[in-house]
């Protein structure tokens, strides 16, 4: 479904990431585990478009989209959980949602404000409420719900489990596999490496912008290099 | 019995409100002052008696009703929930502020008429800034720019092509679009503090250009005798132009200089309420959440596919169009126009008015723009302080409440429940 090929991508003159290939094929779970700085973000916002792959082919669907404009790839299909969560804070919960449904048919828009609410009951709780007001896992849920408005076939998350308790942590992974088992695709950035492995169908290790490695998740979460770096030995 | 306590007692009030404003106060054009004075005491006794009037009768609406047998009507209140119930005072509000406005000048003094009139251009630009500032989060310091454009495009369409004000109105609104469209694009990639200096640059740009083209604009001398807008064809002067049939002639009355003034304002109420009408529609699509969106965050927009180039875009044209508005009836108010009325103060003063109104909140807009036009007309002994009263006005604002007059307030609804 996604397939990145040689991809590298610069800051000025500092390359952030070098040759980077990586694949995700439909109803998988990827997940791209790796420490601060090492450029797991990047990637993410690379395939975006923002910034631009300075080498590299990235394909979604059997087209290049390596040199389209950041607004028609998030058009296609794919969406994005932002680092940050970064929801609309003065706009209420509903609000927020609407803005994930921006170019949604009108038709669908109905049904799937309901299948967001049906997932995340607690966001149907606060509809009207501002989105800045709840507590992080409450946003968590609504950067969720807003990117699956949109109809995903593929979603991105950036860092969901980001500064949030366990138990909170917990639900929004076991969302993640509820997601996965409805049919999204899912591309799932993380630091949590030992719960993002766990859901994982297959798994990439990043340093210093390279591909270290790449294995199914059971397995790399056994993997002894893996253990000693991420999971705390 | 308590609700019927409170409905009479809002009556009483708008009764108290609309009369007063009315009857109650006299303003008055002395020379080139404008004084308020309290009406006559007889007024005052009448007003106050019938603001008791109202107030007893509403209390006591359903007994007298039960003493002569009338069946008493029917209270629509319990079959409307609570959210419909405020939206119904506010329509009813809503009347009552708009027949009040249209009644209100054929009582008024002719000064105050005119000042209103001026105050209602200032809420037409402060609304329309309000956009790009208050709702896009884009900090404009040239809108005045867009205003002169729309000035100068009726003064000059009249001057040299004989356009009247009603063809001229929507030429003005568009072409002030263009320019906020062409503003737009060298500032997309701008933010913060850099996109306000280059506005600026381009406020002051438009000023200067209408200075020194002096073959077209007639630079520092402007423009004058610039016709003043029409009713259907009838005009508002003494003696007819050519061809044309004056309004008192028309309507077999004798002249009166003030039906000028009158009709210029209630034209003036009409663009508001279009202005605020259009705005609110605006804001309740999705373009509007767009923009609060992309205030709020911009990268969360361009992660849902939103093209912040587009929306900013939109916002600068939408913003400018209705200062065009603006411009081209306050160049038909004055009838001259020339690049002193577009310095680069106006501009300040329009921000202040959103800024101080509190930010995106329409209402607080109106009301801001009432008081920073109205109050230096008021204080106008206090003339050469009024720069360091409007400094000290907005600094004690910052302090105190930096939201704003009336904070932006989003459609809210509060669920109660029964317990």
């Amino acid at each position: 479904m996604l397939k990145l090929e040689n991809v590298s991508t610069h800051y000025g003159k500092i390359q952030a990431l070098h040759d980077i290939s990586l694949e995700v094929k439909q109803g998988e779970i990827v997940t791209l585990i790796g420490a601060n700085g090492a450029g797991k973000s990047t990637l993410m916002m690379t395939i975006c478009g923002d910034p631009r792959a300075s080498s590299g082919t990235i394909t979604y669907k059997g087209r290049d989209i390596s040199k389209e404009p950041t607004d028609q790839i998030m058009r296609t299909g794919l969406a994005v959980v932002p680092e940050g969560r970064r929801i609309f804070a003065g706009m209420t919960v509903e609000e927020n949602l609407s803005m994930g449904g921006f170019f949604t048919p009108s038709k669908r828009y109905k049904d799937n404000m309901e299948l967001v609410y049906e997932l995340f009951p607690r966001l149907k709780e606060r509809e009207n409420q501002r989105a800045g007001t709840m507590s992080g896992g409450e946003q968590q849920m609504l950067a969720i719900g807003r990117a699956l408005m949109s109809n995903p076939e593929m979603l991105f998350l950036d860092e969901p489990s980001l500064g949030l308790a366990p138990i909170i942590i917990q639900q929004i992974f076991e969302i993640i596999a509820k997601l996965r088992d409805e049919g999204v695709t899912i591309f799932l950035v993380e630091q949590n490496a030992n719960q993002a492995l766990r859901i994982a169908d297959r798994g990439y290790v990043i340093e210093n912008g390279h591909i270290v490695l790449q294995d199914s998740g059971a397995n790399l979460l056994v993997n002894d290099e893996v253990r000693n770096a991420y999971l705390g030995g | 019995m308590k609700s019927t306590f409170y409905s009479a007692l809002f009556a009483a009030v708008v009764t108290l409100i609309l009369t007063c404003l009315m009857l109650g106060v006299n303003l008055k054009t002395e020379g080139i002052a404008l004084t308020v004075s309290m009406a006559s005491e007889g007024t005052w006794s009448m007003i106050i008696g019938a603001v008791l009037a109202v107030f007893l009768f509403q209390l006591f609406r359903e007994k007298l009703a039960d003493m002569i047998n009338l069946p008493s009507l029917p209270s629509a209140d319990h079959f409307i929930p609570e959210g419909k119930k405020g939206e119904k005072l506010k329509q009813l509000a809503i009347s009552f502020v708009i027949a009040g406005m249209i009644i209100w000048p054929f009582f008024a003094s002719r000064g105050a008429v005119d000042l209103a009139t001026l105050t209602l251009i200032y809420i037409m630009l402060g609304l329309g800034l309000n956009i790009v500032v208050g709702l896009a989060g884009l900090l404009d310091l040239g809108y005045v720019a867009f205003y002169a454009v729309g000035a100068y495009t009726y003064a000059l369409l009249s001057l040299y092509y004989d356009v009247s004000f009603w063809v001229a109105l929507p030429i003005c609104g568009a072409l002030a679009a263009l320019f906020g469209f062409l503003l737009g694009f060298p500032v997309l990639r701008l933010r913060g503090d850099y996109l306000a200096i280059v506005t600026l640059g381009f406020g002051e740009i438009i000023r200067i250009l209408l200075n020194n083209w002096t073959e077209v604009t007639g630079g520092p001398n402007g423009i004058s005798r610039i016709p003043k807008p029409d009713l259907f064809g009838l005009e508002f002067s003494r003696r007819a132009s050519e061809g044309a049939t004056t309004f008192h002639d028309f309507m077999g009355i004798s002249y009166n200089s003030s039906h000028k003034v009158i009709f210029l304002y209630l034209l003036a109420v009409l663009l508001v309420i279009v202005t605020i009408y259009v705005i609110n529609r605006l804001t309740r699509m999705p373009i509007g959440r767009a923009w609060e969106a992309l205030r709020e965050d911009d990268i969360a927009c361009r992660s849902l596919g939103l093209n912040p180039t587009v929306i900013k875009l939109t916002a600068f044209t939408m913003g400018a169009s209705f200062a065009g508005f603006a411009g081209c009836f306050f160049a038909s108010r004055q009838g001259f126009i020339s690049p002193e009325s577009f310095v680069f103060i106006e501009s300040a003063i329009i921000l202040a008015i959103v800024v101080l109104g509190g930010m995106g909140s329409q209402l607080g807009v109106i009301l801001a723009a009432i008081v920073l036009t109205v109050l230096p007309e008021l204080a106008r002994e206090f003339q050469e302080y009024r720069m360091l009263m409007f400094g000290l006005l907005m600094v004690f604002m910052m302090a105190w409440r930096p939201q704003g007059l009336v904070p932006m307030k989003r459609p809210h609804l509060e669920l109660k429940t029964n317990e």
